[in-house]
């Protein structure tokens, strides 16, 4: 037999059924679902008479759009329209009969922490989610990608996604990490170097020392923004790092069945010799802190660097730079850390776990955010809210003047009612710097919770090895 | 699903690499619970000052353009999110083809879905069919998807490829839940077979 990579080895496993053109039905293991991207397809399914295939294999939370002030439960602090959806959850959850944690319970959050912290998502398994984000279960060794809402509908329907196989790509990062520098940076230097179109038509699969070193929360970290440089899927071999996470989760397997399960998933790691369509090697010494100044996740650069010249560019980048340029409220040749800030925004589906939140308190211990800054530390689900609290993690936010908030995507994306003004410009530690993202006008620099932290103390961008 | 055969219209140039989907469709718009009325919020934030009135210079503003039915567009159409309410959107405001190098992965897919054909083209070709874009209501461009050619103003010819299944589905508006449910059989062997060999799942 040929050798294989985990892509293929997770790939012939799910194929249902193979068109003679190679398409084909992919079986779908878990299907997330939250409320923004979720009410056309259940009214999809009504319309057209259909049941859930697999309610048992089917989880609900809603996040996008859900307050994280304190008062939450006063449904008067959500606006109409994000009543509304997040209702037409509550009631699409129950009556298809699906795994559903509402706004009220504790394990509710970032529909991807909720997923692996409920032990939903486990290795070799085929994940989707009408989100992008959904490439963060790749940091299990599972297949997991972004879909949108009349795939969504299919999968309800039919459990099975119809797919044609994407490429393969290895990236590897050698060596070590040097202080300072997180799984945030590693995955940003990764977008900076193949561009937010690098990854289009590839599953990568990330490996080498320096992400065998990482824990579950920072390889989720790499395999959430393998979105943000175009790739199907990001994904990582399990381990006993893995197992580790998975052990004694409310849905993992136990006793016999666990053994069985630990027996396949040490199947699951690509094969000596295995062939990839593109390789990418990147030296962990050569990553430094990084941080975006544009409005593309690809604008990386050390924190150490200049605001870049858009003469230095190519093509349909010289305009694309400018325009960045414009929009961010920069000057060419500004040195990064002279650029001033006035927002911090700690949390996501990227860096809402309770690591990211230790490395964020260890920065900010014993130190004062500076006056006038808006803080706010976000917690990817209540579970991380509850620990951080019990670690005495959340008092060192709170301590530092940061405001320690409820579970949900926030100023992600800003559905809910944390945006930024126009002209605010904030270090966030989130997934996405585009135009708009955190708020009409609004300017993001995306960095590592201990850059944000960091940043939030001096009220610019700052060289966190600084403050180490 | 609406099909798609073949089309001539107008066509929008957008000269911008890495339009993502928070332009073409700014989340405060999708709060909606259903896919129609998208239109009037495309492209929201460059198209409308703060206070509703329109951006003058913006191309789907211009008088030459209120009517496209094609976008040409640069590198890397559709990145970020993956709403669908972009292609909504796009489709609701009365485009049903984007001409590009290159799209972002979900947000191709997910036009089929939609009745819009995603067309991918070497940069020079794009390049010339922006310029014709460039010249207006009198550029006319044309599409045709069962010969998979596009067809520029000054009558210059290029051929583009996709996927056959995909146009297979566009062009007689198939549904895919139907087609699959065709396939059910398949689905339950596959569900017995997993019950046994990967019983955790
Ligand atoms: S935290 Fe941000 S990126 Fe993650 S799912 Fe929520 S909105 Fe999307």
């Amino acid at each position: 037999m040929s050798p294989k990579t985990i892509y293929d080895k997770i790939w012939d496993a799910h194929v249902a059924h193979e068109a003679d053109d190679g398409t084909c039905l992919l079986y779908i293991d878990r299907h997330l679902v939250h409320e923004v991207t979720s009410p056309q397809a259940f009214e999809g399914l009504r319309t057209s008479g259909r049941k859930v295939r697999a309610p048992d294999k089917t989880i609900a939370v809603p996040d996008h759009n859900v307050p994280t002030t304190l008062d939450r439960a006063n449904a008067a602090t959500m606006t109409e329209d994000s009543r509304i959806q997040v209702e037409a959850l509550d009631k699409n959850a129950k009556d298809f009969g699906l795994h559903y944690y509402p706004v009220s319970d504790v394990r509710q959050g970032v529909v991807h922490i909720v997923g692996p912290e409920q032990g939903w998502t486990l290795p070799g398994m085929t994940v989707v989610c009408g989100d992008s984000h959904t490439a963060t279960h790749g940091a299990f060794g599972s297949l997991a990608h972004g879909i949108g809402t009349s795939e969504v509908e299919h999968v309800l329907a039919t459990q099975t996604l119809i797919q044609k196989k994407s490429k393969n790509m290895k990236v590897e990062i050698t060596g070590k990490l040097a202080p300072g520098v997180t799984a945030k940076d590693v995955t940003m230097a990764v977008i900076g170097l193949t561009g937010t179109a690098g990854g289009t038509g590839y599953v990568i699969e990330y490996c080498g020392s320096v992400i065998e070193s990482l824990s579950m929360e920072g390889r989720m970290t790499v395999c959430n923004m393998a979105i943000e440089g175009g790739a199907r899927a990001g994904l990582i071999a399990p381990d006993q790092t893995t197992y580790d996470y998975c052990n004694g989760r409310p849905h993992a397997p136990r006793g016999a069945a666990w053994e069985a399960a630990l027996t396949y998933w040490k199947t699951l790691f690509t094969d000596e010799g295995a062939d990839f369509d593109k390789v990418l090697t990147i030296k962990g010494e050569d990553i430094a802190p990084l941080v975006t100044w544009g409005t593309s996740p690809e604008d990386v650069l050390a924190i150490t660097d200049v605001v870049p010249d858009p003469a230095s560019f190519e093509g349909g980048k010289v305009g694309a730079a400018q325009r960045s340029i414009d929009y961010m409220g920069l000057t060419v040749g500004q040195k990064l850390t002279d650029i001033e800030i006035d927002t911090v925004f700690i949390g996501s589906c990227t860096n809402g776990r309770i690591e990211d939140f230790r490395a964020a308190a260890a920065i900010l211990k014993g130190k004062k955010i500076k006056e006038g800054m808006r803080a706010m530390v976000v917690p990817g689900s209540g579970l991380v809210r509850a620990q951080a609290e019990e670690e005495g993690i959340a008092q060192v936010f709170i301590d530092a003047g940061f405001e320690w908030r409820l579970a949900g995507c926030s100023m992600c994306l800003a559905m809910n009612p944390d945006q930024l003004a126009p002209g605010e410009r904030c270090a966030a530690t989130s997934n996405r710097n585009f135009e708009g993202r955190q708020g009409r006008g609004g300017r993001t620099h995306l960095v590592s919770p201990a850059m944000a932290a960091a940043a939030a103390i001096t009220g610019r961008l700052t060289d966190v090895r600084d403050l180490m | 699903m609406e099909k798609f055969t073949s089309l001539s219209g107008i066509a929008a140039p957008m000269d911008l690499v890495n339009i993502d989907t928070d332009m073409i469709i700014p989340k405060q718009f999708l709060k909606t619970i259903k896919r129609s009325g998208l239109g009037v919020n495309l492209f929201d934030e460059m198209r409308y000052n703060l206070d509703g009135s329109e951006i003058s210079d913006f191309v789907l503003n211009q008088p030459a353009y209120r009517d496209a039915s094609i976008l040409v567009a640069g590198d890397n159409f559709g990145c970020g999110s993956s709403r669908e309410h972009a292609p909504w959107a796009i489709a609701d405001f009365g485009i049903r083809c984007v001409i590009s190098t290159s799209f972002a992965d979900i947000f191709y897919n997910n036009c089929f879905k939609n009745g819009i054909l995603p067309i991918v083209l070497p940069e020079d070709q794009r390049d010339a069919l922006m310029e014709d874009a460039g010249n207006g209501a009198n550029a006319r461009i044309e599409v045709d998807l069962e010969t998979q050619t596009v067809t520029g103003a000054g009558g210059e010819t290029y051929h583009f490829e996709l996927d056959a299944f995909k146009k297979h589905c566009l062009l007689n508006g198939l549904d895919d839940i139907g087609l699959t449910m065709e396939k059910v059989t398949s689905i339950d062997t596959f569900e017995a077979a997993t019950a046994t060999s990967r019983p955790w799942v």
